[in-house]
C-alpha cells in the first residue's frame, strides 16, 4: 500500500478515524505521519470545541441521565432562579448561566465535576477574605490535621505535639464550638 | 518609525527580560477566573449587565490608589482597531476569544504588561500574570495581589464546596490555569516529544502550541498547563506543574548534550543554515521563520552563535506575527506582502546586532 499523502513511499501507519459515526481510513508513510503527527496531537479536534465534548460526555453518562429523569418526575424541570437555565440546557451548552446555577444543580454536579477534575469535587484552595473567619479556620484546621497525621507517621512526635496544641487553640476560636469554651 | 523604537514599544517585559531557566522556559503565566456574584455569566448577560461590569471596573480603577503594578489603563475591545486587537493577542495580553467573540470585552493593562485583567470574556474577570522564565510562584503571588485588590470592591461568586464559581465547570474551584511556555528543540530533534506528550497528559496536564488551544507547535514552542482546577490548592497546582516542567528541562538539556556528542557538526550545520536563511531571505512564511528562529536560538544556547542575544527568539516570534508586521507597516498587508515584510524585518533585526 502506498502512502495517501505523498503517493510515493509505502504506507507504514494505518489507522481508522471514527468521528460522529463517520469512518475514515488513513494510510501514511513514516515521513508524512510524522509531519501530520503534530497536527493530530495538538490540533486534534479543530472546530470541535471543548463544550461539545463536555455535552457529549454528559449525555452518555447514565448516572447524570438517571438523575435527570428523576428530577423531571419529582419537581418538573429544575430551573435556576438566577438565570432561568435548566439542567438539560446546561448539558447542551456545557456552560452555566450564573453563579447561582452551582447551588441549583448541586445534586447533579458531583459526577460531572469528578469526571472533569480527576475525581475531585470539592474546593481546597483560596477563600475570599470577606467570607469571614469560619471557613478559613476550618480549612486551616483540616490542613493542620493532615500535617499531624504525616508527622505521626514519620514519628516526629515533638513536632506533632506542637501541631496538636495549635489545632486546639484554633478550635477554640471556631464559632459555634462547644469544646473548651472559656 | 525606526525598527529599534518599534521593538522597544512592542516588547513586553516577559519577552525582553531573562528569568530562571530561560534557556528553555520562555515564560510562566497564571490566570485566575472570577465572576460577580449577582450578575449572569457572559454567555447570558444583558447589555446593561455587561456595561455595569465595565463601569464598576472603571470606578475601581479611578477610586482606588492601587499602585503595586504601576499605572493601569482600561481598553474597550470595541473601541480598538482590528490590528490593535491582533497585536494584543499576539503579545498574549488578551485571548483570541476576547478579541473576536466578546462584544462587551475590555482589558485592564499595567504599564509593564506583566498583569492584564480581561473583562467580560468567558468569565466576568480573568486576571492574568505573565513572567519571563520559570517563575510560577512569583506570577501566582502577583495574581493573588491583583485578586485581593479586586476582591475588596467586588463580591465574587464563591461557595465553600465549589470554590470560585465559573462559567465553565472545567475552571471551577481555584479558577486557576497555570501555564509554562517551553522551547524544546532537543526533544523534537531526538523525537522524544511524541512519547513525552502522552505521559504529560496522563498527569492531568495539557500540552499545546504557542497560541493556546488548537494552535500548532510553531518553532518547537510548547505550552504546558494544568487541567484540574478543583480539589487542589493554588500552590499545589503550581508545584505539580513546576515538577513536570523541571523534569522536561532536564530531559531537554540531556537531549541537547546527546545531540552535541553524536551529531555536533550536523547540529552546527543546521543552526548556521537557518541563520543563513534568516539573514539573507527576501520572502519567508511564519512557519519557516519559526523553524529557523528555533534553530538559531538553539545555536545561541549551545554556544555556536555568540553575537546574538538570547531573547531574539521570543522577540522575533512575536514581532513576525501578522498583526505586528501590519502594525509596523502601518496598514493592511496581503499574506504575500507579509512574507516579504517579515523577511525584511528579520534581516534588519539581525543586522542591528552585527553592527553593535
Amino acid at each position: 500500500m502506498i502512502c495517501q499523502e505523498c503517493n510515493q513511499r509505502p504506507a507504514a501507519l494505518h489507522f481508522t478515524k471514527i468521528i460522529n459515526g463517520e469512518k475514515t481510513e488513513v494510510n501514511l508513510c513514516e515521513k508524512c505521519a510524522q509531519e501530520k503527527g503534530e497536527m493530530f496531537m495538538i490540533n486534534g479536534g479543530s472546530g470541535f470545541t471543548f463544550n461539545n465534548l463536555l455535552a457529549g460526555l454528559l449525555n452518555i453518562d447514565p448516572s447524570v441521565q438517571k438523575q435527570n429523569q428523576n428530577t423531571f418526575h419529582q419537581e418538573e424541570i429544575l430551573q435556576c432562579n438566577g438565570c432561568s437555565m435548566t439542567f438539560p440546557q446546561f448539558i447542551k451548552v456545557g456552560r452555566f448561566g450564573c453563579a447561582h446555577c452551582y447551588e441549583t444543580f448541586k445534586e447533579q454536579l458531583p459526577p460531572v465535576l469528578r469526571r472533569l477534575h480527576s475525581g475531585n469535587w470539592s474546593h481546597s484552595g483560596k477563600i475570599p477574605k470577606r467570607i469571614g473567619g469560619g471557613i478559613h479556620l476550618k480549612k486551616q484546621i483540616e490542613s493542620l490535621k493532615n500535617d499531624l497525621k504525616d508527622l505521626i507517621q514519620q514519628e516526629e512526635f515533638e513536632k506533632a505535639a506542637m501541631i496538636r496544641d495549635e489545632i486546639r487553640t484554633l478550635e477554640k476560636d471556631l464559632p459555634g464550638s462547644h469544646k473548651g469554651g472559656e | 518609525m525606526s525598527l529599534e523604537r518599534f521593538i522597544n514599544q512592542a516588547v513586553s517585559s516577559w519577552m525582553s527580560e531573562e528569568g530562571p531557566d530561560s534557556d528553555i522556559v520562555l515564560s510562566s503565566r497564571i490566570r485566575l477566573a472570577r465572576n460577580f456574584e449577582d450578575i449572569k455569566f457572559p454567555t447570558l448577560f444583558s447589555h446593561e449587565e455587561a456595561q455595569s461590569i465595565i463601569l464598576k471596573m472603571e470606578e475601581i480603577l479611578r477610586d482606588s490608589n492601587f499602585t503595586k503594578f504601576g499605572q493601569m489603563e482600561l481598553l474597550k475591545i470595541d473601541e480598538l482597531q482590528p490590528l490593535q486587537k491582533r497585536v494584543l493577542v499576539e503579545k498574549h495580553l488578551i485571548s483570541p476569544n476576547l478579541a473576536e467573540d466578546s462584544p462587551y470585552g475590555a482589558v485592564l493593562l499595567t504599564e509593564n504588561e506583566e498583569v492584564s485583567i480581561m473583562i467580560n470574556e468567558e468569565d466576568h474577570i480573568r486576571i492574568q500574570c505573565l513572567f519571563p522564565g520559570l517563575q510560577l510562584a512569583e506570577a501566582l503571588e502577583a495574581a493573588n495581589e491583583a485578586d485581593d485588590w479586586l476582591e475588596s470592591f467586588i463580591h465574587f461568586g464563591f461557595d465553600e464546596k465549589h470554590g470560585y464559581l465559573t462559567s465553565c465547570p472545567t475552571n471551577v474551584g481555584t479558577g486557576l490555569r497555570a501555564s509554562v511556555m517551553m522551547h524544546l528543540p532537543g526533544l523534537m530533534l531526538t523525537q522524544q516529544i511524541s512519547r513525552i506528550i502522552p505521559a504529560i497528559n496522563q498527569l492531568g496536564l495539557v500540552v499545546r502550541g504557542i497560541y493556546g488551544e488548537g494552535s500548532e507547535a510553531l518553532g518547537n514552542i510548547f505550552q504546558i498547563s494544568n487541567q484540574i482546577t478543583l480539589g487542589k490548592s493554588e500552590e499545589d497546582i503550581c508545584r505539580d506543574l513546576k515538577g513536570v516542567v523541571s523534569q522536561l528541562i532536564s530531559q531537554e538539556r540531556s537531549a541537547r548534550e546527546a545531540l552535541r556528542k553524536t551529531s555536533n557538526i550536523q547540529l552546527e550545520d543546521r543552526v548556521f543554515r537557518s541563520y543563513g536563511v534568516l539573514s539573507n531571505c527576501r520572502i519567508i512564511e511564519t512557519k519557516e521563520a519559526a523553524k529557523c528562529l528555533s534553530d538559531v536560538r538553539l545555536g545561541i544556547d549551545m554556544g555556536f552563535i555568540d553575537h546574538l542575544p538570547k531573547n531574539i527568539l521570543n522577540e522575533l516570534m512575536i514581532l513576525t506575527q501578522p498583526g505586528f508586521l501590519q502594525q509596523y507597516a502601518g496598514g493592511h498587508l496581503r499574506p504575500d506582502e507579509r512574507d516579504i515584510r517579515r523577511a525584511a524585518l528579520i534581516r534588519e533585526r539581525l543586522k542591528m546586532e552585527q553592527e553593535k
